[in-house]
């Protein structure tokens, strides 16, 4: 009758057996591992994605009181130079009377310039308030017209159903005409 | 009655195998599953090919997730795949090289099959099976060789989509609803990419099938006689596993030497190029597994005739079990058939070199010949060698070493038997 | 008799003429060696260097490379600068702007190398009905890679008398069919080298090989040692398991 394993007659001939089974299965084990990686890491951003993971913006063309909307990882980003009566207006208010309180001076790197990502954060539409001919909501900032949120001129959400205020993405002042997103 | 049975396991397994009898079942057809013991490296080649199979599908599941099948991204998404991606050049590489490793397989299990008499009764819808698992790689694979839309990608779908207007009456109808236009174009490659994604678990159904009727009767073995009893053959594991493992790390080893190193060499270079319908290549090729079937459609003069023989040539596989009537089922003990066997081996080479060849010269002669010697070896030599050939004679069973009409005593032959 | 020698004659051209393409047999490639082949195979970064110099300088006027982000330029030892100042040396078409209207503009990192001409149908407009091929994966698309690249871009020598070629068309011993639509150009200081290294034919058809071959296979480095990691590891593992298959199969008698 065929055995159905080998049984390791010698004293340590299990131990050796079985030290083989292990190694053999360990090494096994790790290159199932190595090989899943690639599968897994294609689905990351490209190489392509990820070299637009950061965008410059030309400020210059921007006048007092002006916005613009930049386009950064796919999403809209908010760029606006506010007057010297719109960060008044921002740094003025009570904290406490805030839905997401922030101050103006942790929103912004110079004051003069707001940069939000414009995307509301209740249901995600892109609020009105870039343009002159948009309406800019009760506080002066933007309002979305989906569902009536109005932010004010630092970006927060002042009135309406959006839980807390425009997110500031990561940027900084390459030199004063030029930020870098990302 | 179903509601009968018994789990043998206990605890969480048990409960799980009472209402869904998986882990019996995985027992009785991978574990204790008896197969014959004299099995040699030949046998390997069936699990290889369902590996490679699996490959294929896992590549080209995540390879679908960047491409883009239209004529105006195709080509360039496979560039983005190959630069930007991350992992994209291995992916594709392995794909691109696994559809090679993929034939080289099922082709040397097909030859073993062809060898030992694996098609004879009762294996014949085994054998049938697998045929139509063939076919339909076949057809997968020439789609997926359209979808980069090189050069090669595009006249080689124009080429044989054009077989088709051979077809009388309706020949001109098909080949336009195959197109989907008035040549092979933006529907042909979007349809193409479509039914390439199905066709794989079409395989992978025809393959589970293969399997069912594989168990049927089990594994045939070397000596061509089926096993006697237990001391004929093996547990599936772990005999078989460890050695299916093995085969496995060769079989990988192989593939990474082609994928890392030589990762274009089974390929066409034209196929870099970008399709342009108004650039014919000098030398339209197909993939080097189909040229032998090439050669037989180039080797008839006339195109129907070319495109009837060209199916003729795997069509008549499904007729093999009956046309080869020998009652001796294993090549190891009939001679004459070995020589003959040897002989198509390197009919099918030679198909192959002049599949590559330009249609021209020498090679026409030498394609028909070898294009009739491949249908005389199916269609009139085995036929033939059951009728007159005189087998070696044969043991008795796989673990007896005695002749079947042999000289030895009965005695002799007693003692294999006794095991520890 | 006439009919007899007639039918031998014509018998015996076809015999020698085996296939089309034989007419005009192009030359054996010669041998050459370079950096980056065989299985510890690199891309000499400086020839590299060079070799993107003869391309900006000769070849990009006809030849694009759609496919080559200038970003993927740092691969080959450039800081990030000297990428944006490469990039800056060609320009792209963006937009449409807030006029709605296309635009020019120097490209930047992220760009691909343009295409000198609109289309396809431009392109061989203006270069005599040649389509001077996209660069992005030339040595892919040629038998014989690299090495035929690189003989091609010297290979030019003097028509025979019955060469019957038109306007506009070269003698090259390497293209098939012998006759090719680009003139010689790489010609023995056709371009000054930032680093000094006598810029003669051979040394440049080199070097914009090697960059083009960098171009055509940019993974190439981590491919071949991942090639040798997987290999070596597998031969670990096969071997592994060969020598549990003989301890398991020890006791089983054939």
């Amino acid at each position: 009758m065929a055995n159905t394993a080998n049984t390791g007659q010698k004293d340590d001939g299990s131990s050796r057996r079985d030290f083989l089974y292990l190694a053999t299965g360990a090494v096994g084990a790790v290159g199932v591992g190595a090989a899943v990686w690639p599968f897994v890491d294609q689905m990351n951003p490209s190489a392509a994605v990820l070299a637009l993971a950061t965008t410059e913006v030309d400020l210059s063309p921007i006048s007092e009181g002006m916005g613009i909307t930049a386009m950064w990882r796919s999403k809209p980003v908010f760029l606006r130079k506010r007057t010297q009566a719109e960060i008044e207006q921002a740094r003025s208010v009570d904290l406490s009377a805030l839905p997401d309180p922030q101050p103006d001076e942790a929103r912004v790197k110079q004051p003069e310039w707001l940069v939000v990502i414009g995307i509301c954060t209740h249901l995600g539409c892109i609020p009105l308030g870039n343009k002159q001919s948009e309406p800019r909501g009760d506080y002066g900032g933007w309002f979305c017209p989906c569902h009536g949120s109005h932010y004010d001129t630092a970006g927060r959400i002042r009135k309406g159903p959006a839980p807390t205020n425009l997110p500031v993405p990561t940027y900084e002042f390459v030199n004063d005409t030029t930020v870098k997103l990302g | 009655m179903a509601s009968d049975y018994q789990t043998p396991y206990k605890g969480v397994l048990g409960w799980l195998d009472d209402r869904l009898p998986v882990i019996n079942f995985a027992d009785q057809h991978l574990r204790f599953y008896p197969t014959p013991k004299n099995l040699t490296y030949a046998w390997n080649f069936g699990s290889l090919a369902g590996i490679a199979l699996v490959i294929m599908i896992v590549t080209g599941i995540v390879l679908a997730m960047h491409y883009t099948p239209h004529t105006d991204y195709a080509f360039a998404s496979i560039q983005k795949i190959m630069r930007d991606v991350n992992y994209g050049w291995l992916l594709r590489y392995i794909h691109m090289n696994g559809a090679s490793f993929f034939f080289i397989v099922v082709y040397i299990h097909i030859f073993r099959g062809l060898y030992y008499g694996s098609y004879k009764q009762p294996r014949e819808v085994l054998w049938g099976l697998g045929v139509i698992i063939l076919l339909l790689m076949m057809a997968t694979a020439f789609m997926g060789y359209t979808l980069p839309w090189g050069q090669m990608s595009f006249w080689g779908a124009t080429v044989i989509t054009n077989l088709f207007s051979a077809v009388p009456v309706f020949g001109d109808e098909i080949t336009r609803w195959l197109w989907g236009g008035f040549a092979v174009g933006n529907p042909t490659l979007q349809r193409f990419f479509s039914l390439h994604y199905l066709m794989p678990f079409m395989i992978v159904g025809a393959v589970l099938l293969h399997l069912v009727a594989l168990h049927r009767y089990g594994s045939n073995n070397p000596t061509g006689i089926e096993p006697k009893g237990k001391q004929d053959q093996v547990p599936f594991h772990p005999y078989y596993t460890v050695k299916d493992l093995f085969g496995l790390g060769v079989f990988l080893i192989a593939l990474s030497l082609f994928t890392f190193y030589a990762p274009n060499y089974l390929g066409h270079a034209d196929n870099y190029i970008p399709a342009d319908p108004l650039v014919t290549p000098a030398h339209i090729v197909p993939e080097w597994y189909f040229l032998p079937f090439y050669a037989i459609l180039r080797a008839i003069p006339d195109k129907l005739g070319g495109v009837v023989a060209m199916f003729a040539s795997v069509l008549v596989l499904f007729v093999l079990p009956w046309l080869d009537r020998s009652r001796v089922r294993s090549g190891k003990y009939r001679p004459i058939f070995k020589q003959f066997y040897w002989l198509l081996v390197l009919d099918v080479l030679v198909l192959g070199y002049v599949g590559a060849m330009p249609a021209g010269g020498i090679w026409v002669p030498i394609g028909r010949v070898a294009t009739a010697y491949y249908f005389a070896y199916f269609l009139v030599i085995l036929p033939l060698l059951g009728v007159f050939e005189r087998p070696k004679p044969l043991p008795n069973s796989i673990s007896d070493p005695v002749l079947k009409g042999g000289g030895q005593p009965a005695g002799a032959a007693a003692k294999p038997m006794e095991k520890a | 008799m006439k009919k007899l020698f007639a039918a031998l004659a014509m018998a015996a051209t076809m015999g020698l003429a085996s296939g089309p393409a034989h007419a005009a047999e192009a030359a054996p490639i010669p041998e050459h060696t370079w950096q980056f082949e065989g299985v510890f195979g690199t891309f000499n970064r400086a020839s590299a260097q060079r070799g993107l110099q003869v391309y900006n300088q000769v070849c990009s006027s006809c030849h694009g490379m759609k496919y080559v982000a200038f970003r993927t330029l740092s691969d080959l030892g450039y800081s990030e600068e000297q990428v944006e100042a490469i990039a800056a040396q060609y320009t792209v078409t963006d937009g449409p702007n807030e006029e709605g209207e296309m635009y020019q503009r120097p490209a930047e990192p992220t760009d691909n190398f343009p295409s000198p001409y609109d289309n396809k149908q431009a392109a061989k407009n203006a270069n005599n009905g040649a389509y001077p091929p996209d660069l992005s994966a030339i040595t892919n698309a040629r038998p014989g890679g690299p090495e035929y690249l690189r003989a091609l871009l010297i290979g030019y020598e003097d028509p025979p008398a019955d060469a019957n070629m038109a306007p506009g068309q070269y003698w090259n011993k390497y293209m098939p069919g012998h006759k090719i639509a680009m003139p010689q150009l790489l010609v023995d200081g056709a371009v000054s080298y930032q680093d000094g290294t006598k810029a003669t034919a051979e040394q440049m058809a080199h070097d914009v090989t090697t960059f083009l071959h960098w171009a055509s296979n940019p993974h190439m480095e981590e491919r071949k040692r991942m090639g040798l990691k997987v290999i070596l590891f597998l031969i670990v593992l096969t071997g592994l398991l060969y020598a549990v298959q003989r301890k398991i199969w020890a006791d089983v008698k054939k």
